[in-house]
């Protein structure tokens, strides 16, 4: 058991490994180094001078990638050109802002999602069925660029309940922070819940039409507790690891959220290294980012591995 | 005793087609269970069976619906009653024990969880009650250490232990009316003999009512009082098993126990024409119509109704059955002889062949040989005469498949040759053989819709061969297929068709004529007949025989199933473990003196006949590898005589009619053994 | 249970298939408005330059945010230009380049798939850690680094958006293939000792080739969603193109007193990523696979 997790957390750490090894040598390979990328037009002479020699562009690229690698795996990503500081203060409070705006989507959206594809998957078919899929088919298939204009253009213009831009104050009281991140996490997890409830939907579908439900209503088990009991806990082991795939394709969905609302996160970071031409920064939030995704998908690995008993039972058979 | 548990009355059940048509796949089903009987409900797939058992219980397969009739249980229509008022009775009152127990049990829960929450749903016990029940029930069923086989999870069991699990959970309840789906199909020979023991044992210690479903006549014929024959939806037959084994008097049943391969008899079983036809296909007439040779006109516009016969307490849904009664001295005496055309020579020997099964990934160069001391196959020596058809017998595990993939060159082997033709070695990588040789041998599967590429019709299927070995195309081409498919009594129509039009016997035909295209040497039958229904069966075993009596073929033919292999056969290879037990001439190893292990098999096997009962000889214990040292057999041998059985090998000993048994026991003292 | 029952005799040439396939996806009301949609899209797109009232590009100070009227069907924009000419223009945009993004994707996708679940093995796990390191990239970030670094022109655009999406395909095509070799037909066509060029096409493309499609289908309205995000962000096809992507960012912020500029793009977009969706779940069902377990990645 402790092998295979071993195994697992290895698996990652080479993903990131690789990651690293693409995102450098794709800015490597594409026209311009981080210097005169960022600098542009003013790519000469003094400054230029300073700015390879504060990224130490000047030493050969595998000594630089080995150096960057190394102060990465140290939690040091460098420093940043447009923010003159060290990317590290930069990140902080952006990945602090962003993980408040991901936690509370997924803890609204997996419950919310779960019970949504439940419904629809005890009632197939019949009116809550075709209502929810309904709109689960339309959130789904909306970018979130229009979902979240849309709640502006209807909540916070048209009826004024609530503010279209994020501001956030240093001494937001929680209150305000709530009232605040509520349209962006409507419009977040939308997309994710209608993807996530229709997954666990068609996973409670197959194992209803199981051969062990049909035995269990023969052996004269309650609906609810048939539901419980033999249904539940089958249909939603194999939908962890999917789950958690969605999770991590909806990092991008957090960019443009991000971006529409004002919102002070990872996501506007992303887009305004990328305007300023911040090459340090983009590569740490590359890796930043796999690191999530791939943090997810392991402790989905991990859930799986827990509850399910057939693995379970291998493990400690070998 | 006579008092009625359960009644079906004119039941039909059916479903609404894509084009809104709706169709019946049970019609007017009328039947009564007596408490303390057991009724054995028969059929093959699609007739309707499985449907109507459920039916018995209140449940409906999503998709279907009663269209009218109903099912009485103590005068109450459970077709009516309420989900609640359902709850009550199932598991209570009546109880089911599933086909396949290792796909029924729920996979997250462990098998004390899950009988006792039926002991918790349908009895007052409390805590420490249901808790000795539980392991009461455990041992009721006999599984082994049943203090642990609680905390267990269902897949960690084997298949038999898995079904006398279901057993344990269904008897939970107490019920009056124990419902039995396929509950031995799909389990080794040896297990399944032992469950339909417990099973028997069960409803004599309890007096429980059963119904006992399954397409299995020889199955049904070990524990029915009564029988009920059902074909496309309808029963067409019914009353005491004993008559209906002895005396069928329906055309159907008639054949069905024509079909079937005895262990008493060699040679090939009469078959029957056709397939059952589908629901919704029958608008007139007699179901069986297209199928009887007792068939008149009267019979194509007319169907017949259920008739009582009072001299032999049977219902029978036939015009003619008259013609059959007193005919029915024919049912053990019509079997066609088949002709043995074996040469002298040998055209394919296998030289002490040893098979570790690793599993080889296509394209996969990186796999080489194994260092394993104890491979999955070990020291197999046989000689293949040319003509001759040599069965290779024995349960899952016993490496019969495995010999027959390395002798196509899909599994390479560990150690050993394989020689071919005036014995030259053919290599045990199929990318080193010879285009000629790859031709002269040739697969059949066991399901052909795995067998059969679904995205080709039958046409491009049968020209694969060609083109490849012959290198035919255009008009000649076609006129081969077309020679093949007449070959295989197929019509030329056939060959626009795709697998999924055809029945399964029909594929299986296709799957026979692909192998004969190449105008093979040696054709390698695996289980070729289990996926078919048993009329089926017996048609493509004759088929096979024609083929191979007109073209020489030599046939290696790989079976779980040995009245099949007594059918077929000139010689037989009994298998345990990957190592040989007996072999020799087919009708010396079906008569003793035999191997331990083949008299376990032979008495194991059930015969539609109320007469022949099982002998059970050993435990059914599921052993995953070969013993490393001594006789392979020695785990379950019911005749071990000692410390030699598990350190030496034993040695082989020939018999007086050419058979060969390795065992420690002399041959004489062993045939004294098995009077 | 029912698909067995139908035994149909014809002999059917692919176009009869094709044809058979349109039918079946018809039959059902959503399969019937999700074709209908990218039907409609689709010709809108041919003919838009044709019918098109107004010069997309041409600004005019005098008709600055016009409300909707008889002259301006959708209205105005903030430069005075016709919402109703640059709706309709904008789908020809996003069609082109997805269509051919997804075309990329479906051939390199498809491709390496079925390669790596033929060979298998070490070579396998190398390609398909490889693939699931650039899996973990999220897409967006690696777009907007490829675009920022190359420019927006559509030459860069498509192949950039074809290899992204390229990455889900090789899963399931891998995995299609995957099931396909452990079948008995393809052990029968290897004990016959066809080559394996013949096997993969004979036997393996035939059955792997519905999944493979599905896939694409369905990666196209993904597709459409990450190119019309990455215009949006202002890092799609540049102005002043019209794009119904760019329309919405434009027009957004004045949205609270001109919200016909935004609304006739966000109508089109969304129709147009409904129809294919649609469209792509009822080709699925039409061909008996189903894909609603699949993460979207």
């Amino acid at each position: 058991m402790l092998l295979l997790i071993l195994k697992r957390i290895g698996l990652g750490l080479i993903t990131l490994f690789i990651v690293s090894l693409i995102t450098f040598v794709g800015v490597e390979v594409l026209p311009g180094d981080a210097c005169t990328t960022y600098l542009e037009r003013e790519a000469y002479g003094a400054a230029l001078d300073a700015c390879i020699k504060r990224l130490g562009l000047d030493v050969p690229a595998y000594e630089r990638y080995l150096d960057w690698a190394s102060n990465v795996a140290r939690g040091d990503f460098g420093y940043s050109l447009s923010g003159e500081m060290p990317i590290n203060e930069v990140l902080g409070p952006r990945v602090k802002n962003s993980l408040v705006l991901a936690s509370v989507s997924i803890l609204i959206g997996i419950p919310l999602a779960i019970v949504l594809g439940i419904i629809t998957a005890l009632w197939r078919d019949k009116l809550p069925d075709i209502m929810i899929s309904t709109i689960t088919i339309f959130s789904m298939t909306i970018p979130e660029f229009i979902s979240a204009t849309l709640l502006i253009l209807i909540v916070a213009i048209w009826l004024g309940w609530l503010p279209g831009i994020v501001i956030i104050p240093s001494d937001a009281t929680f209150y305000e922070l709530l009232s605040n991140i509520i349209l962006p996490v409507v419009a977040i997890s939308m997309i994710m819940t209608a993807h996530m409830a229709r997954m666990v939907r068609s996973s409670v579908i197959q194992v209803m039409a199981s051969d062990y439900v049909q035995m269990a209503i023969l052996k004269g088990v309650p609906y609810w507790k048939m539901v419980f009991r033999h249904v539940l806990p089958n249909a939603l082991l194999p939908a962890i690891n999917v789950v958690a795939l969605t999770i991590a394709w909806l990092l991008g969905g957090v960019v443009v959220t991000e971006v529409v609302f004002n919102y002070p996160g990872l996501g506007r970071l992303v887009i305004e290294s990328i305007s300023n031409r911040d090459l340090p920064v983009v590569q740490a939030l590359a890796i930043i980012l796999a690191s999530i995704y791939v943090g997810i998908n392991l402790i989905a690995d991990l859930m799986t591995l827990m509850l399910n008993p057939r693995l379970k039972s291998l493990q400690i058979r070998k | 005793m006579n008092e009625i548990i359960e009644s079906v009355k004119n039941l039909s059940i059916g479903f609404n087609s894509q084009k809104g048509k709706q169709i019946s796949i049970l019609r007017n089903v009328s039947t009564n269970i007596k408490k303390g009987e057991t009724v054995g409900i028969v059929g093959e797939s699609g007739s309707g069976k499985s449907t109507l058992a459920l039916a018995m219980m209140g449940y409906i397969k999503q998709g279907l619906f009663p269209l009218k009739g109903e099912c009485l249980f103590k005068s109450e229509d459970l077709l009516k009653m309420s989900s609640r008022q359902l709850e009550k009775i199932r598991g209570r009152k009546i109880a089911m024990i599933p086909q396949n127990a290792g796909q029924a049990l729920t996979p997250n829960l462990k098998i004390g969880y899950q009988i006792d929450e039926a002991l918790r749903l349908h009895t007052d016990l409390n805590k420490t009650e249901r808790d000795k029940k539980i392991s009461e029930l455990l041992n009721k069923v006999r599984l082994p250490s049943p203090e642990t086989m609680a905390f267990r999870y269902p897949h960690e069991l084997s298949g038999g232990q898995q079904q006398r699990v279901a057993v344990a959970m269904a008897l939970a309840g107490k019920p009056d009316l124990l419902l039995l789906d396929e509950p031995t199909t799909g389990l080794d020979v040896t297990t399944q003999a032992h469950v339909l023991e417990l099973l028997r044992f069960i409803a004599k210690d309890t007096g429980t009512s059963m119904i006992y479903v399954s397409h299995d006549l020889g199955a049904i014929a070990q524990v029915s009082d009564r029988i009920v024959v059902m074909y496309a939806g309808e029963i067409v037959l019914e009353g005491p098993a004993r008559k209906i084994l002895k005396e069928p008097i329906h055309p159907y049943t008639y054949g069905l126990l024509k079909s079937i391969p005895k262990l008493s008899l060699a040679g090939l079983p009469d078959s029957m024409p056709g397939s059952q036809p589908q629901p919704g296909s029958i608008n007139e007439g007699c179901s069986f119509y297209d199928r009887c040779n007792l068939a008149i006109d009267h019979c194509k516009k007319n169907s017949p109704d259920l008739e009582h016969i009072k001299e032999l307490d049977t219902n029978v849904r036939c015009f003619n059955h008259k013609e059959l009664i007193n005919q029915n001295n024919n049912l053990q005496t019509s079997i066609t002889k088949k002709t043995n055309n074996s040469e002298a020579i040998e055209v394919l020997k296998l030289k002490d062949v040893s098979i570790s099964y690793a599993k080889q990934k296509f394209f996969d160069q990186l796999l080489n040989k194994i260092s394993d001391q104890n491979p999955t196959v070990k020291d197999i020596n046989i000689d293949i005469k040319k003509g001759e058809t040599i069965a290779l017998v024995g349960e899952s595990g016993s490496g019969k498949s495995t010999i027959l993939k390395s002798i196509a060159g899909l599994l390479k082997t560990k150690d050993g040759q394989i020689k071919f033709e005036n014995d030259r070695i053919l290599s045990s990588d199929l990318k080193m053989r010879n285009p000629n040789d790859l031709r002269a041998i040739q697969l059949i599967f066991q399901n052909p819709d795995e067998s059969l590429n679904p995205n080709h019709t039958v046409e491009q299927i049968l020209s694969q061969p060609l083109k490849l070995y012959f290198n035919l195309s255009g008009e000649e081409l076609k006129k081969n297929i077309i020679d093949l498919l007449k070959k295989v009594r197929l019509g030329e129509f056939y060959m626009s068709r795709y697998p999924r039009q055809l029945s399964g016997g029909e594929k299986q035909r296709v799957a026979v004529a692909r192998a004969f295209a190449a105008k093979p040497d040696i054709i390698l039958c695996d289980e070729v007949t289990s996926a078919l229904d048993v009329s089926v069966q017996a048609a493509v075993l004759n088929l096979l025989q024609q083929l191979k009596e007109d073209l020489g073929t030599t046939y290696v033919f790989v079976s779980h199933d040995l009245a099949v292999v007594r059918a077929i056969s000139d010689r037989v290879a009994v298998l345990y473990q990957g190592r040989l037990c007996e072999i020799g001439p087919s009708q010396n190893v079906y008569k003793f003196p035999s191997h331990p292990y083949t008299e376990v098999l032979l008495g194991a096997v059930l015969e539609p006949d109320p007469d022949i009962k099982p002998k059970l000889v050993a435990e059914d214990i599921v052993e995953e590898k070969p013993p490393e040292k001594g006789c392979s057999f020695q785990g379950r041998c019911p005749r071990k005589i000692g410390d030699i059985c598990n350190s030496e090998v034993p040695p082989w000993q020939i018999g007086e009619n050419g058979n060969a048994i390795r065992c420690h026991i002399n041959i004489e003292e062993l045939a004294s053994l098995q009077q | 249970m029912e698909s067995n029952l139908i035994t149909e005799d014809k002999h059917k040439n692919k176009l009869e298939k094709a044809f058979e396939i349109l039918k079946t996806m018809a039959s059902k009301p959503s399969g019937l408005i999700g074709l209908t949609i990218v039907l409609f899209h689709v010709i809108l797109a041919l003919i838009s330059p044709y019918i098109a009232p107004y010069d997309y590009k041409a600004i005019s100070p005098n008709t600055m945010l016009l409300a909707p009227s008889a002259e301006h069907w959708f209205g105005t924009d903030s430069l005075g230009r016709d919402v109703f000419t640059r709706t309709i223009l904008g789908g020809r945009t996003a069609l082109t380049v997805t269509f051919f993004g997804s075309l990329i994707a479906l051939l390199w996708g498809g491709l390496l798939g079925i390669f790596c679940g033929l060979v298998g093995g070490k070579i396998d796990d190398v390609v398909m850690r490889v693939v699931d390191a650039f899996l973990s990239i999220p897409w967006i970030l690696a777009m907007l680094l490829i675009v920022s670094l190359l420019g927006t022109s559509t030459e860069v655009l498509i192949p950039a958006l074809g290899f992204f999406y390229g990455k889900g395909i090789v899963r399931v095509a891998r995995a299609a293939t995957h099931d396909v070799i452990a079948k008995d037909f393809i052990v029968s066509a290897r004990a016959r000792g066809h080559s394996n060029m013949s096997i993969i096409w004979n036997e393996i493309i035939p059955n792997v080739r519905d999944a493979i499609l599905v896939e694409g289908a369905m990666r196209w309205s993904w597709m459409l969603l990450g190119f019309s995000s990455l215009s949006f962000l202002g890092f799609g096809v540049s102005p002043p193109t019209p794009d119904w992507g760019l329309m919405i960012s434009n027009a957004r912020g004045l949205m609270s007193f001109a919200y016909w500029s935004v609304i006739a793009p966000i109508v089109g977009l969304s129709s147009l990523i409904i129809g294919i969706n649609l469209t792509a779940d009822a080709f699925a069902k039409a061909l008996g696979i189903d894909r609603s377990t699949k993460a979207p990645v």
